[in-house]
């Protein structure tokens, strides 16, 4: 089996046009793939010419989002993050 | 509309995933003239450089959730390509200000002021 | 949706929008005239806009149910789908235009399924312009959150050994479900087969038709 490489996606609470969402931040999943890299969205969005980011597609366990409550724990979210929200962390204790 | 009694989060309207919500609902409808008016001018105003998607998006997010629950889909789209035009220079509020009373002026439905 | 109009149907049996016999709104009269100054200015045609209104026209799931027969009945085109979905779309012709088309597959495992929670990305250069349901604040809340009472909203239920993956179409990747293929349908040609897929089913809330459904 393929060594994961796990990501957090940092937690941060900014104003403005961003394209992470927020059920995601502070969340770690791993890197289902790398894709990119794509112009920074948030820079686009006021009319500026964005960096080019890697973008990575990263996927969570329902049960590391939406914890307890979670409808089915090993059901996955995959969502593209671009590089810049993503911190490289150690495996979750849970898995 | 998620009931929340806390101070503000930073988590804003339009990034709704997780948030409770009613049933799906089914209703379908067919795009009118207008509509796809609207989907053209905005294809074609951002694949020629005017604005970009996350510039149509940006301006619909801070429309607010009013503007979700009151304004249809392409409603809320022509808002922001006007917006978005208006930041790029492409024309002015001016322009459009009078622009808008001549065709109002034509008629009453949308077939006499759009000129057909 | 307050300007609805329930009382005409059209022929796909689809309320009509209020348009042209309908009074004018505060919005049409300033699509009218973002257009005229548009024209007048030189950054667009009238040729042109009807160019791209019948462009998207043409765009329809039965675009998409071509993409997925063909990888039902060619191993090789299968195989490149799941590799680059855009190149794949486009040798069979359907341009995805600058979005990235990634095209994820069911399996008796796994079944997936698109949303996208901030605003509504679609497949639209292959599917069409999305159904009122996708661009829905309950899709978009709880599609993420729950996405199996959702699914069985769309009388889809499926065993717990199967594992849902739903896909938020965050950035600059569109997505296509590749359904599974029914059973039932060994031999058939992939014009054939076409006729079972839906346009749900290639966004995951539905499953392609199975040949008693379509007989």
């Amino acid at each position: 089996m393929v060594e994961r490489t796990y990501m957090r996606v940092r937690p941060d609470m900014p104003p403005g046009h961003v394209r992470t969402p927020a059920y995601l931040r502070g969340k770690t999943g791993w890197v289902e793939r790398r894709l990119g890299p794509f112009p920074n969205p948030e820079e686009l969005a006021y009319g500026h010419k964005g960096n080019r980011l890697p973008v990575m597609r990263v996927r969570f366990t329902m049960a590391e989002v939406w914890g307890a409550g979670a409808e089915t724990p090993d059901d996955t979210i995959d969502a593209e993050i671009y590089a810049h929200w993503l911190e490289e962390t150690d495996p979750p204790h849970a898995s | 509309m998620t009931q929340n009694p806390d101070p503000f989060d930073g988590k804003r309207w339009h990034d709704m995933g997780g948030d409770a919500a009613g049933p799906v609902p089914t209703d379908q409808h067919d795009f009118s003239l207008w509509e796809k008016r609207v989907d053209a001018l905005m294809v074609i105003c951002s694949s020629k450089g005017h604005f970009t998607v996350d510039g149509l998006r940006r301006v619909l997010e801070d429309m607010g959730p009013e503007a979700f629950e009151t304004m249809n889909y392409y409603e809320r789209w022509i808002a922001s390509v006007n917006q978005n035009l208006i930041e790029a220079g492409v024309y002015t509020t001016a322009e459009l200000a009078q622009r808008m009373t001549e065709v109002a002026a034509r008629g009453p439905t949308y077939g006499e002021a759009s000129g057909g | 949706m307050p300007h609805d109009h329930h009382d005409h149907l059209s022929p796909s049996g689809h309320p009509y929008r209020p348009d042209d016999d309908h009074p004018l709104t505060y919005w049409q009269q300033m699509e009218i005239a973002i257009r005229e100054i548009l024209i007048e200015k030189g950054v667009t045609t009238a040729a042109e806009i009807n160019a791209q209104i019948d462009a998207m026209d043409a765009r329809s799931p039965a675009n998409g149910a071509a993409v997925v027969a063909r990888a039902w009945t060619d191993p090789a085109f299968r195989d490149d789908l799941l590799a680059d979905g855009s190149a794949a779309s486009a040798a069979m012709g359907f341009d995805i235009g600058p979005m990235k088309l990634i095209a994820v597959e069911n399996t008796p495992d796994v079944h997936n399924i698109i949303v996208c929670t901030l605003c509504s990305c679609y497949p639209r250069n292959l599917l069409g312009l999305p159904p009122d349901w996708y661009k829905s604040r309950a899709y978009r809340s709880r599609t993420v959150r729950e996405p199996r009472k959702v699914l069985a909203e769309f009388g889809v239920t499926l065993p717990d050994s199967t594992q849902v993956r739903v896909h938020d179409s965050t950035a600059d990747m569109r997505y296509i479900v590749i359904p599974t293929r029914p059973a039932g349908t060994d031999g058939w040609s992939a014009g054939d087969l076409a006729g079972l897929v839906t346009r749900d089913s290639m966004i995951g809330t539905g499953l392609a038709r199975s040949p008693a459904d379509h007989a």
